[in-house]
């Protein structure tokens, strides 16, 4: 689904932000799906617990004589792998349709804003599948808090020049401080990395600490 | 008479306003196979939830191998193996992988992994399958397997929470087979729910009827047939328990095992 979006937004969109006087909109959109594909797998991945600790090798878990706490870790991190890694995936696929990374030395740092989006993700979606108890509210999470998060990040637009509430709401939005560091560290610059570097890392532990408190109350 | 090995006193349990279990009392013997019995939505579940520590109760006292699961629910949870209602295999991994997951988890030292998993996969006959992925077996295979895990770690007590539910008679007495075997053999007691009543006339040594989240009755196959009077266990149960079908609300849960069945049509 990435792809699609990259390809549909990437090559449609991109005429018209070019006539705006904007520059390659494909080098400004490839950032912002990689979040987006990581986005979208760590939450899934956290989703799961719902599905898992019922028909799932999870239970076998529950009742093992390992804390919860190692339980909900090692999730947590098996499911930022995984987006982790199709982050990356991602990033090369992108290199073939014509993307250019400006700055190499800057990739070590944009693996970390990779890694850290992809653990605050699946540690939330620990979190919300720790109260639901069925499927059912999946949908609605998925379109009133995944789906605005993705939009108002700034992957698909640029931020600054957008209304203000709109500026606001992607001030209180982890994602857009990956995104936003991402691109500009791609494009070689490093402003406001460090500050939203730092940002991202509080709110991740922040976000692990509540996945793993929810977690382990976890009803059955 | 030999010691109690599940002690269970005044066990409550309240779902929002709705009261699940009342004073659940009741003990099982070591070496015994206990059968625990009760219409839908009697209790059955949430008990054995509680015994396994995956769920707290409101009050009551539990004891397994003497131990309390509220202060050591790791020593518990060594000495209890269990196989859920729902499979809870690792469906893309081998039978073996499976095992040894499972050895990791209760830290079995690895120089004992090899001999046991061979071993106890040699009992359930699915050694010569061990490298098989999972998703690949039958219903009855992944029964056998999930049983064989359970008592990978010499529990003292293994939990069987509707073993043969869905599998064909063929299947039904194969694995009952099995575990007699194994309570003969290593001296495990076995604590199981059935709606099969057959099953439970059959090879329950002790029988506890639960209803309405309270025990209404305990004792062997014999003793409850004589006492209501019947021929089977059938009978004596539907007489103790009342003919009235259960009007169980959907659960959650119920939502999602219907999903999972649309899901793998």
């Amino acid at each position: 689904m990435p792809l699609l979006f990259l390809l549909a937004f990437g090559f449609g969109f991109g005429s018209i932000y070019t006539l705006a006087g904007q520059g390659d909109y494909f080098q400004f959109l490839v950032p912002g799906i990689i979040c987006m594909s990581i986005l979208f797998t760590s939450v899934m991945s956290g989703i799961e617990i719902i599905w898992d600790r019922q028909f799932g090798f999870l239970k076998e878990t529950l009742v093992a004589p390992v804390s919860r706490l190692e339980i909900m870790i090692g999730r947590t991190l098996g499911g930022a792998t995984v987006a982790f890694c199709q982050g990356i995936i991602f990033l090369l696929l992108s290199l073939l349709f014509g993307f250019k990374i400006i700055s190499l030395i800057n990739l070590p740092l944009v693996f970390l804003f990779m890694l850290l989006i992809a653990l605050f993700f699946a540690a939330l979606g620990t979190a919300i599948a720790s109260l639901l108890d069925d499927m059912q509210g999946f949908q609605l999470i998925m379109n009133f808090l995944i789906m605005p998060i993705f939009f108002l990040s700034g992957a698909l637009f640029p931020i600054d020049t957008a209304p203000r509430l709109i500026q606001l709401i992607a001030k209180i939005n982890p994602l857009s401080y990956g995104v936003s560091s991402i691109r500009s560290l791609l494009s070689g610059s490093t402003n406001f990395v460090f500050l939203n570097l730092l940002i991202l890392l509080i709110l991740t532990i922040i976000m692990l600490i509540i996945g793993s408190k929810l977690f382990s109350k976890m009803k059955v | 008479m030999s010691e109690n090995i599940i002690i269970v006193k005044n066990l409550n349990k309240t779902y929002g306003k709705l009261k699940v279990l009342k004073n659940v009392t009741f003990n099982v013997k070591q070496k015994e196979i206990f059968g625990f019995l009760g219409p839908n939505g009697a209790g059955k579940s949430t008990t054995i939830k509680i015994l396994t520590t995956i769920l707290n109760s409101d009050s009551g006292k539990i004891t397994i191998n003497g131990f309390d699961p509220l202060k050591s629910p790791d020593d518990i949870r060594k000495s209890f193996g269990i196989v859920f209602q729902d499979p809870s295999l690792d469906d893309e991994l081998t039978a073996y992988e499976n095992l040894d997951m499972h050895c990791v988890f209760y830290k079995i030292p690895k120089t004992e992994r090899k001999k046991r998993i061979e071993h106890i996969l040699k009992v359930v006959e699915l050694w010569d399958r061990k490298n098989d992925l999972v998703k690949n077996f039958s219903g009855g295979m992944k029964r056998r397997l999930e049983i064989a895990r359970g008592l990978l770690h010499y529990p003292k007590v293994l939990f069987l929470d509707e073993p043969t539910v869905g599998l064909d008679p063929q299947t039904r007495t194969h694995i009952w087979e099995y575990i007699k075997e194994i309570n003969r053999k290593e001296g495990t007691t076995i604590f199981f729910t059935t709606h099969y009543m057959d099953e439970a006339q059959k090879y329950a040594t002790n029988i506890a009827v639960i209803d309405k989240g309270k025990i209404i009755d305990v004792g062997t196959s014999k003793e409850l047939i004589k006492r209501t009077k019947t021929k089977n266990l059938e009978d004596a149960f539907l007489k103790i328990t009342g003919y009235n079908i259960r009007d169980q609300e959907v659960s959650s849960l119920d939502n999602l095992r219907l999903r999972k069945k649309i899901m793998h049509r």
